[in-house]
């Protein structure tokens, strides 16, 4: 479970970023993170792993208080916590194995992990992830040799070789197509729901982001403006989180869009049920 | 249509326009001082039989000493091994203070930055065969002063290339491997080596290409290799030995190009 408490996050240069987020994850849910640019989406996924440092409040992940960690005990928590990033941020020159095996960083010192040499253990659950998210036989491939598509399924991979007891996930989609954007989530939504997993995804995609998540948190200007169930966001709540627009008719084309894309989705099923 | 109420639209400002003729009349008057000068202080009796004698050297170096190239193998191979050990050493003390000197991975940007920038920089202001001169005195002539001149001479360069590379990496995959708990030694491992790893290769060909160059003249001040018969025939007036000397020369750089290119596309 991930309780945050009153989190702020001030920059250097002034700019509030977040203020006062105050909310509880329980095991399981995934969590749908909308808002506009610059809304502080980004800055509050990584103040939980303390990628960027939260200037005030606390957030615990179980009985852990994250903001108090510093060196050998914030490596270990942060080990807890697999991160699934925008543009995947796979070491492109590293084969598939490394980049799933790198997950296990935090478990392995340094003498090991530099010679390659993992346990039978990690490797054959490198191995297992591998084949849920299709890419099995691309386990030897550089990862700058994959299609983006794929370099994203070693990245739900790499983040799931942690053992994670929370996914923290970072526009997933966003240079993605609309299938593949829906396959990604699929499978991130599979593994959560399999090792119930809490879940945070920073999403622009507001139709994908009520499609597969089971709550959403809406952030304007660094404050949390919505936190309901996905059917709750009307006219009136997408309004509030990023200002006017004809959302009806947006609404409109998207569910239309909806509909022809439920016929296509029927090949791709066997990658979500493996998760 | 009014010309006047049309927009206008400049590429310079007056003041920059002013300042570049500025720029430009200071360069022209700075070569025409320059040539002034040259002139007073140039022979011109020398300069004037320069043709006849460039053909005279050129035909006593016709034809080259074939039976001269004999005694050079020993010394090639000596150039090339102060060439290739000296690169090694450069690259063994500039991998460390790259890191020291790259903003992202220095432990201090305050203390330890301009530490190691003042490294690089002592290592790139003097030139390899001041190095070797100095070396020459303090340990004695021979291959191993060639060696450190040469090693410490490809510091600066390679430490300088090399943080650069480090400082151009993505960090995104820094912040992916940081966020899975890694170490400091791991981030290293995983997210920057692999990222720096083809141009630590292409710098360090490159280098040691430029250090076979270098090597070949050590030998005027002492330090082994070519530089040492370079020096001899020189002495001796022997042009026919010293021709042979430069087309060795010629076809071990020839050489070095064709290897340090080959490396250099095996890794890209």
């Amino acid at each position: 479970m991930l309780k945050l408490e009153n989190v702020s996050k001030t920059y250097k240069t002034g700019d509030k970023a977040l203020q006062g987020i105050r909310f509880e994850v329980p095991a399981g849910q995934v969590v749908g993170l909308i808002g506009p640019s610059g809304a502080g989406k980004s800055s509050l996924i990584r103040c939980i792993n303390r990628l960027v440092e939260p200037t005030a409040g606390s957030i615990l992940l179980g009985d852990t208080d994250l903001t108090r960690l510093n060196g050998r005990s914030l490596r270990q928590a942060r080990r807890r916590i697999g991160m699934i990033f925008q543009e995947y941020a796979l070491v492109e020159r590293l084969t598939v194995m490394e980049n799933v095996l790198s997950g296990r960083l935090g478990y392995v010192p340094a003498w090991r992990s530099f010679l390659r040499r993992y346990s039978p253990e990690d490797i054959g659950q490198a191995f297992a992830l591998l084949e849920k998210v299709g890419l099995a036989d691309h386990y030897n491939k550089r990862a700058d040799a994959l299609s983006g598509g794929q370099r994203q399924r070693v990245g739900i991979a790499r983040a799931l070789e942690q053992n994670p007891e929370l996914l923290l996930v970072d526009e997933p989609t966003a240079s993605l197509d609309p299938k593949t954007s829906r396959q990604i989530m699929r499978l991130i939504r599979g593994a959560c729901q399999e090792r119930s997993l809490p879940a945070i995804i920073n999403i622009h995609d507001v139709m994908l982001a009520q499609q597969f998540s089971d709550r959403i948190i809406g952030l304007r200007n660094g404050e949390v403006v919505f936190d309901g169930a996905p059917d709750e966001l009307t006219n009136e709540v997408l309004t509030r989180i990023y200002g006017d627009e004809d959302w009806t008719q947006l609404r409109g084309q998207e569910s239309s869009e909806e509909s022809t894309d439920g016929s296509s989705d029927a090949p791709s099923v066997d990658l979500a049920e493996g998760v | 249509m009014t010309t006047s109420s049309s927009p206008v639209w400049q590429y310079r400002t007056r003041k920059q326009t002013l300042l570049r003729w500025l720029g430009w009349f200071w360069l022209v008057a700075l070569t025409v001082f320059c040539w002034q000068l040259m002139n007073e202080n140039t022979i011109w009796a020398f300069v004037s039989d320069a043709p006849a004698q460039a053909a005279d050297i050129g035909s006593r170096m016709f034809p080259p000493a074939w039976s001269y190239v004999g005694e050079l193998w020993q010394p090639l191979w000596d150039t090339i091994n102060i060439a290739t050990l000296g690169t090694l050493l450069g690259i063994m003390i500039a991998v460390p203070v790259a890191f020291l000197a790259a903003s992202n991975t220095t432990p201090s940007v305050r203390f330890v930055r301009p530490l190691a920038l003042l490294i690089i920089v002592a290592s790139r202001s003097i030139n390899a065969l001041i190095w070797a001169l100095l070396l020459v005195a303090i340990i004695g002539p021979g291959l191993l002063a060639g060696i450190i001149a040469i090693g410490l001479r490809s510091i600066g360069f390679v430490a300088k290339l090399l943080y650069e590379a480090i400082e151009e990496i993505d960090v995104t995959q820094v912040e992916a491997v940081r966020a899975t708990g890694a170490s400091g030694a791991q981030v290293i491992d995983y997210a920057i080596v692999p990222q720096i790893l083809p141009a630590f290769w292409g710098i360090s060909v490159f280098r040691w290409d430029i250090n076979i160059r270098e090597s070949t003249i050590l030998g005027l001040v002492g330090a082994g290799g070519l530089g040492i018969q370079l020096n001899a025939s020189l002495a001796t007036l022997a042009w026919n030995q010293v021709a042979t000397i430069f087309l060795l020369i010629l076809g071990t750089v020839v050489v070095s190009e064709w290897v340090s290119a080959r490396v250099r596309q095996a890794v890209l």
